[in-house]
């Protein structure tokens, strides 16, 4: 059962072959086992788990047939869960209990998911490796020696390892993709402003997103159909229509044009790395593709121009955790400063420190113009090359990352880290969807495949995902230790 | 050395919007503490502002009944400093983008001369809680009740050049905020808020000098008073041969002084930039013209129409116009007793003196505008006088019966049957020889002390008119 898709877990669900609780309690058994060793999580809910699934399985026998009813998933700890503890990764958050729901778990709930409870993360999403979570790091189900990614990496190493059927993530530069490339899962960013973010806890306003991590891009179709649409609780949560993510998935890609920018082929792409992405891309001439070279010519000050906004706007956003109201306080403060400055330095981490400290010296009086305001002139031009590109292509396709999962420590110094959302970041500071895909294997580990779509395309991304994994099965492959038997 | 003041205020108005700036909390004065503050304006992670529409609208409101330009895409900013009474560890304002551009108020000086007070901007914000510092065991408490409440920040042009000018421009703002009602603008509450940037320099000098910036002023009259104590105090320091320090200064009331509070040469770097979580408003023309054809109409309209229509005079229709009620009241006393004059004077004088006795707003008088119209009316058709009318008049404070019903029950009705005056004036004539005398003689100004007579022993009820015609035919 573990290794079923959503999509198949559905179908079994539905004709009776299992209940809700009985696969609950498959996956809850899982966590059980295999938890200590990967770290996938912070919170397990058995309890509340079991409720929820006894509730699916009753509505179930009420005739309710909602494609997620009683499917078992992970929520990352960004999320608020209402009555649950919601840690962000910190120490800040370590016994925050949220006294509501994000609008995401409130549509899982109202969809009849059950959760399993909350996953591990770098500490507020600032990471790339999940090493910097006060709650330890997550291991790689492929190679406990290795980095899952991050910040999502606990919800990718959950639906790796089968600890969970699906889970929901986040991605402000790479957060949801990469640690899905990493763990060989599928893992989808929206549009800006697709998923709501009320109730997620804001990172960078302007560039965080929700979104699904799980086996394909079918399941991700299903996620996407419950997570997106407006709510008038997010102000930048866009009034589109949402259609039926799964409707085109069977479309035809005869005659889709592929772009594939040569800023990512560049020198710090492993040889490996890029022969599985020309051999996946191969498999789409097969289908009818056509492909040709793009020019992305601002992509280099991706990361630069990131790591000026993520951090200014992060300086901000983490301001609220003061030690006054809730989260952290520090032991016997002599004064209000006293309290500020203790609280935040025991509360917080060295990277979300290193972050603040780079994002109030951006905003700072005196370098606003050469940092910020500069920063955000480098994205609408990022966003123009996008824009050019998309005249001319319909998705654009590379690696989500220059290479495989790494081991834990190896990259010790934080720009190193920083370079490793190279690919990913650019989409963030435009606003656009993207998935990773696994596509392909080097030394038994999983390769992601990205490909970015244009504005509020998710159904046309989802749709080229959707046609590769008919023909191939590297989503289907699964690390040897944690298979059903493992 | 002459001096010369320069003056620019910054007023805090609270929007009298039912919930907060971006939550849907209740902003009512006085609540329980934390009682009104939801998991947004707590700033627990994960929430986000949504605007309130009213608080918009109100804005734009000002900003067109100043004749201000409106901001076709105004934009919110973030303002990040730490206080415990500010949640977020910043305050949404707005910077760059106001809603409300440059507009002017025109004032009436002492002199009666007119003055336009340019207005530099206006914008919206959110408000702070409250840090309560007593009865906490060495700790304070944070009241967050008022953080997120909508304010709108106007800010003068550095044109007033007196005390008095300020108090004219404060009081000029706080009426056309009634007249829109969009705040209740009380200042000893807090709802109206006055920061006052004051200045000296030599006369004739053209460039600004080193100004400071007092807080802490709650009442117009507190405003007058602080700015002339800081002005002597400028002079007084420049004239010991010292320097203005650019700081911010408290008024103390108690003490009528102001003193230091910080030195803005250190001043907080609040890192302003714009705010991710609200996209900018776009207001179109349309939006504009509609809230421009829902205006009322304003002071200086009403004003000067009450001067056309029911001929009063400028000063008379200035007191009449200053709130918005008090004209409502006005204009329904004298449509209702047909007589606009009589009305001016009756609302003017005997119905304010009462408010002011007892610091009553138009609305708490329990003498409402018909009965105050019956009783006029009452004059105007001779049924009494207008010195029985006063009578009339305080008996209705505590009586509630109809006007018509006071005079009957209380005999107070004017005698006008020829025959019971003629007895009067008869009386009059034989108790006073030596008057009657020298009024034959020509004195005729004796005439009003023998009508005082008359009406002193009729009790007043005696129509004065029928006693002066009585009084003269009988004595000729």
């Amino acid at each position: 059962m573990i290794e079923k898709t959503v999509a198949e877990l559905s179908a079994a669900l539905g004709s009776g072959d299992i209940s809700s609780v009985e696969l609950t309690q498959i996956f809850l058994d899982r966590i059980a086992t295999h938890n200590a060793e990967l770290n996938a999580f912070i919170t397990v809910c058995d309890e509340a788990a079991l409720k929820q699934a006894q509730a699916a399985d009753a509505a179930r026998a009420n005739g309710d047939s909602d494609a997620l009813l009683g499917i078992p998933m992970a929520h990352k700890d960004i999320f608020c869960t209402q009555g649950v503890t919601t840690t962000c990764g910190s120490r800040m958050l370590q016994n925050f209990v949220s006294p509501y729901d994000a609008t995401v778990v409130e549509r899982f709930n109202a969809a009849g998911t059950v959760t399993l409870g909350k996953t591990n993360m770098d500490e507020f999403a600032m990471g790339s490796s999940n090493e910097t979570s006060f709650f330890g790091p997550v291991r790689n189900p492929w190679d406990t020696a290795r980095v899952p990614g991050g910040s999502s990496g606990g919800s990718a190493a959950a639906v790796s390892a089968g600890l969970c059927a699906m889970a929901t993530g986040t991605d402000t530069g790479g957060s949801i993709r990469q640690p899905a490339a990493f763990c060989g899962i599928t893992g989808f960013k929206p549009s800006y402003g697709r998923v709501s973010r009320w109730g997620m806890i804001a990172f960078a306003s302007s560039l965080d997103q929700a979104g699904p991590l799980c086996k394909s891009a079918e399941d991700a179709s299903l996620m996407l159909n419950v997570m997106a649409g407006l709510d008038e609780k997010d102000s930048t949560s866009i009034d589109r229509t949402t259609e039926d993510y799964t409707a085109t998935l069977g479309d035809s890609l005869q005659g889709l044009k592929i772009g594939i920018p040569k800023q990512h082929f560049a020198e710090s792409l492993s040889a490996d790395v890029e022969q599985g992405i020309r051999d996946a891309l191969s498999e789409y001439e097969r289908l009818g593709a056509t492909l040709r070279e793009i020019d992305l010519p601002n992509n280099h000050l991706s990361v630069s121009a990131y790591y000026v906004v993520a951090p200014a706007e992060a300086s901000a956003n983490l301001s609220r955790y003061d030690g006054v109201r809730y989260g952290y306080r520090c032991e016997d403060p002599v004064d209000l400063e006293d309290m500020y400055k203790r609280s935040r330095s025991e509360g917080f981490g060295d990277e979300v420190k290193r972050r603040i400290m780079v994002g109030t010296y951006a905003l700072s009086a005196g370098f606003y113009d050469a940092y910020y305001r500069k920063a955000q002139k480098i994205r609408r031009l990022i966003k123009n090359d996008f824009n050019a590109a998309f005249e001319e292509v319909d998705i654009i396709i590379g690696p989500t990352s220059p290479h495989t999962a790494f081991e834990l420590g190896a990259k010790s110094d934080p720009v190193a880290m920083y370079l490793e959302d190279i690919y990913t970041i650019a989409v963030n500071l435009a606003g656009l969807p993207a998935i990773s895909v696994p596509a392909g294997m080097v030394n038994g580990l999983p390769i992601g495949m990205h490909m970015v779509g244009n504005d509020f395309a998710e159904a046309k991304v989802l749709n080229v995902a959707h046609q590769f994994q008919q023909q191939t099965d590297w989503h289907r492959q699964r690390p040897a230790a944690f298979t059903e038997e493992g | 050395m002459e001096w010369e003041t320069v003056i620019g205020l910054e007023v805090h108005v609270q929007l009298s919007t039912r919930s907060k700036l971006f939550s849907g909390s209740a902003t009512k004065f006085g609540a329980e503490p934390n009682t009104q503050a939801n998991v947004y304006d707590l700033a627990l992670p994960g929430t986000l502002p949504v605007l309130n529409k009213e608080a918009l609208k109100m804005a734009i409101k000002f900003g067109v009944a100043i004749g201000a330009e409106i901001g076709k895409r105004s934009v919110f900013d973030r303002k990040n400093y730490f206080y415990p009474d500010l949640p977020k560890g910043y305050q949404i304002s707005q910077l760059d983008f106001p809603i409300v551009g440059k507009g002017s108020l025109a004032v009436t000086l002492d002199d009666g001369s007119e003055k336009v007070i340019g207005v530099t901007r206006a914008h919206m914000e959110e408000d702070a809680g409250k840090s309560l510092h007593k009865d906490y065991q060495g700790m304070s408490g944070i009241d967050l009740n008022r953080a997120g409440t909508p304010l709108l920040e106007i800010v003068s042009e550095p044109d007033i050049l007196s005390a008095r000018e300020a108090v004219a421009y404060l009081k000029k703002l706080h009426s056309i905020i009634r007249y829109l009602d969009i705040s209740d603008a009380i200042m000893a509450q807090g709802s109206m808020r006055c920061d006052a940037n004051v200045s000296i320099r030599a006369k004739g000098e053209t460039e600004l000098s080193t100004r400071t910036e007092i807080k802490n002023i709650n009442s117009f009259r507190f405003v007058e008073k602080a700015i002339n104590h800081e002005v002597q105090r400028q002079k007084d320091v420049i004239e010991d041969g010292g320097r203005i320090v650019q700081e911010t200064r408290l008024y103390d009331a108690d003490k009528d002084e102001t003193r230091s509070m910080r030195s803005k040469e250190v001043a907080n770097d609040y890192r302003y930039f714009p705010e991710p979580d609200l996209l900018p408003i776009v207001i179109d023309d349309a939006y504009i013209a509609d809230i421009r054809s829902q205006l009322p109409e304003l002071p200086d309209a009403k004003i000067a129409r009450f001067c056309d229509e029911y001929g009063l005079s400028e000063y008379d229709a200035g007191v009449l116009a200053s709130t918005r009620e008090m004209a409502d009241y006005f204009e329904a006393v004298a449509t209702a007793s047909g007589d606009a004059k009589l009305a001016a004077n009756w609302v003017t004088g005997e119905l304010q003196g009462l408010l002011n006795k007892h610091s009553w707003e138009v609305a708490d008088s329990p003498i409402q505008a018909d009965r105050l119209a019956t009783l006029i009316a009452r004059i105007k058709d001779d049924t009494i006088s207008g010195k029985i009318a006063k009578t009339v008049f305080e008996t209705m404070l505590d009586d509630s019966s109809d006007v018509d019903a006071i005079i009957e029950s209380k005999g107070l009705k004017q005698v006008t049957d020829n025959s019971a005056i003629e007895k009067i004036v008869d009386d009059v004539i034989a108790s006073n020889p030596d008057q009657v005398l020298q009024y034959k003689d020509g004195k005729v100004q004796l005439i009003g002390y023998l009508v005082g007579q008359a009406m002193k022993l009729s009790q007043g009820k005696a129509n004065p008119g029928q006693v002066n015609a009585l009084l003269k035919e009988k004595m000729q």
